[in-house]
């Protein structure tokens, strides 16, 4: 969660923009709700506050819909990622939001035969906001992962990407 | 280089470039990301430094006091209840004059146990002899450290720096930060070449007893010298400016002060917050201002009083409370100011204790607050339903 934020950032960094990511300052445990925020600007960052009127979330694990609301503060006409198998319409999700999936988890399940869903997830946000592009999403990984592990993120991030774009 | 790091990584990389001969820390939440960046550094052979690893923070203080009485240059670094168990061998460093520099990660003090930001831990060893330094953005905490060493080792100076930097809010945040290349540090930084210092060949007592007849002197030459490291800071500001292009202030920095009839005093990382409300305040026609502490101590009563002589209301904003008595950064304030009609306007605000969320309607409030006030030590967004039981 907190890997997918700084990617996501670093990604808009690589393509020249400003970003700020940072957590939600909790005593992480594996299993328990978390949030990270990222800032996109043309221009410096000063505000410190967390996020409370996101342009966009992402919901990384779906089951999260039943403990507690996401979508809490997101504008209206605000666009909504899900991490899930299921389409958008199956989600019950107010139509005042534009929603989009993506089985992010059984992608990195192929790729990784684990369940790290960051870079499928960061790969879908490139094809679908087009805030950030491939070529910066892949500077992100290869920045963050070794080369052979970054290979696989490369890989699962272009799948998402193509699958979102159509 | 332009880099998107997290914070503590930052100030890893920036320490590194400084080079420092000895490194002691002990890990706490949430100053371990820059302890271990550090060591990886050093363990990477990046930086030639001796990395000891201690069982606390007292302990961690003890060898960086006895590693630069010997002439080396020392880099620690801790938060919350681990400054304050060194806060015994703080003083020590302070009175023996050595030149050490300490990043505290702020973090809220116990109990109750909270590994957030607020800024009790360092305020409540203010008064140690160390300079303290309040840094705004990550950019900022970084470049302080470079400036940190100059000032400290400077042989008409000789005090330890504290940098103070956000727990979490900066050191756990990733934005851009310009790297300098080790040979710009180099150039700016002279290396340490202190006048007095521990050999086996000439043997010499430091922090030793002194009775009645001269604890004074000291403890005024302590007091005297931090005065005067005013104007190296403030030095050292300029120059770092015109080496690296950059500055976030000397004693302080004014933000919009001019023609404002409202203006916010405070330190640290919320003055980044406070900025972007102050424009957005102007673009709607209401004068107000910021005036960030960048240097607490020693206390820059002069540019204080200046920045705020043509000011109706003042707000202090702080993250520290002395419990008995108010607002800390209030309370120096107000003392400083003339006992004019400025000082009636003069409101004080506790905020984000336990790192509490600061946004942009908690300042905007306290400017409301501010103009219609004056207000005495209002916690901000207190929820007083929570003390009923």
């Amino acid at each position: 969660m907190v890997t997918a934020a700084n990617l996501l950032a670093f990604a808009a960094f690589a393509d020249g923009k400003f970003a700020q990511a940072f957590p939600t300052f909790g005593s992480e445990r594996m299993g328990a709700p978390v949030a990270s925020f990222v800032r996109i600007d043309k221009e410096k960052i000063r505000l410190r506050s967390q996020i409370y009127e996101p342009d966009i979330v992402i919901v990384q694990d779906s089951t999260l819909f039943g403990a507690i609301d996401p979508l809490n503060g997101l504008k209206k006409g605000g666009l909504i990622i899900v991490n899930t198998k299921k389409e958008p319409e199956e989600l019950g999700i107010d139509r005042k939001f534009s929603v989009r999936t993506i089985p992010a988890t059984s992608i990195a399940m192929e790729i990784f035969k684990r369940p790290i869903p960051n870079t499928v997830i960061l790969g879908a946000f490139a094809g679908i906001t087009g805030e950030i592009s491939m070529g910066a999403v892949k500077e992100a990984i290869q920045k963050r992962f070794e080369a052979r592990i970054a290979k696989l993120n490369i890989e699962a991030a272009e799948r998402a990407y193509k699958m979102v774009k159509g | 280089m332009q880099k998107f790091i997290e914070g503590s990584r930052a100030v890893a990389e920036f320490v590194g470039m400084c080079r420092p001969d000895v490194i002691s820390a002990y890990p706490i939440t949430p100053q371990t990301h820059i302890v271990e960046e550090l060591a990886q550094i050093v363990a990477d052979g990046e930086l030639k430094s001796q990395f000891i690893n201690v069982e606390s923070e007292f302990a961690a203080a003890s060898v960086v006091l006895g590693a630069s009485a010997t002439g080396a240059r020392t880099y620690t670094a801790t938060s919350s209840q681990g400054l304050l168990l060194m806060a015994e061998v703080l003083y020590n460093i302070a009175g023996m004059r050595l030149p050490i520099v300490l990043t505290c990660a702020n973090r809220a003090v116990s109990a109750p146990i909270s590994i957030w930001n607020d800024h009790q831990d360092s305020i409540s060893v203010r008064d140690s002899g160390w300079i303290q330094l309040y840094a705004e953005d990550n950019q900022d905490a970084a470049d302080m450290h470079i400036q940190a060493y100059k000032i400290a080792e400077d042989n008409d100076i000789l005090l330890p720096v504290m940098v103070c930097m956000d727990g979490f809010i900066l050191t756990h945040s990733f934005e851009p930060v310009d790297v300098p290349s080790p040979d710009e540090v180099d150039a700016f930084l002279p290396k340490f070449n202190p006048e007095i210092y521990l050999t086996a060949k000439n043997p010499l007592s430091l922090g030793l007893m002194a009775p009645p007849d001269s604890y004074m002197e000291t403890r005024f030459a302590l007091f005297k010298t931090l005065e005067e490291s005013k104007e190296k800071i403030v030095k050292t500001a300029r120059e770092f400016k015109k080496t690296f292009g950059r500055s976030s202030g000397e004693l302080v920095e004014h933000y919009k002060i001019d023609g404002a009839d409202t203006v916010l005093v405070c330190m640290g990382s919320i003055a980044g917050t406070v900025k972007v409300v102050v424009d957005e305040l102007r673009q709607g026609g209401k004068k107000v201002g910021l005036l960030k502490i960048r240097c607490h101590r020693p206390f820059p009563e002069e540019e204080i009083k200046k920045a705020l002589s043509k000011a109706k209301n003042i707000a202090i904003v702080e993250k520290a409370v002395s419990m008995g008595l108010g607002g800390v950064l209030a309370t120096e304030i107000k003392a400083v100011l003339p006992d004019t009609n400025a000082r009636a306007g003069v409101s004080n605000f506790i905020i984000g204790l336990g790192g509490r969320d600061i946004t942009k309607k908690d300042i905007v409030n306290i400017v409301d607050k501010t103009v219609s006030g004056p207000v005495e030590n209002e916690f901000v967004n207190i929820n007083l339903s929570l003390l009923d039981e």
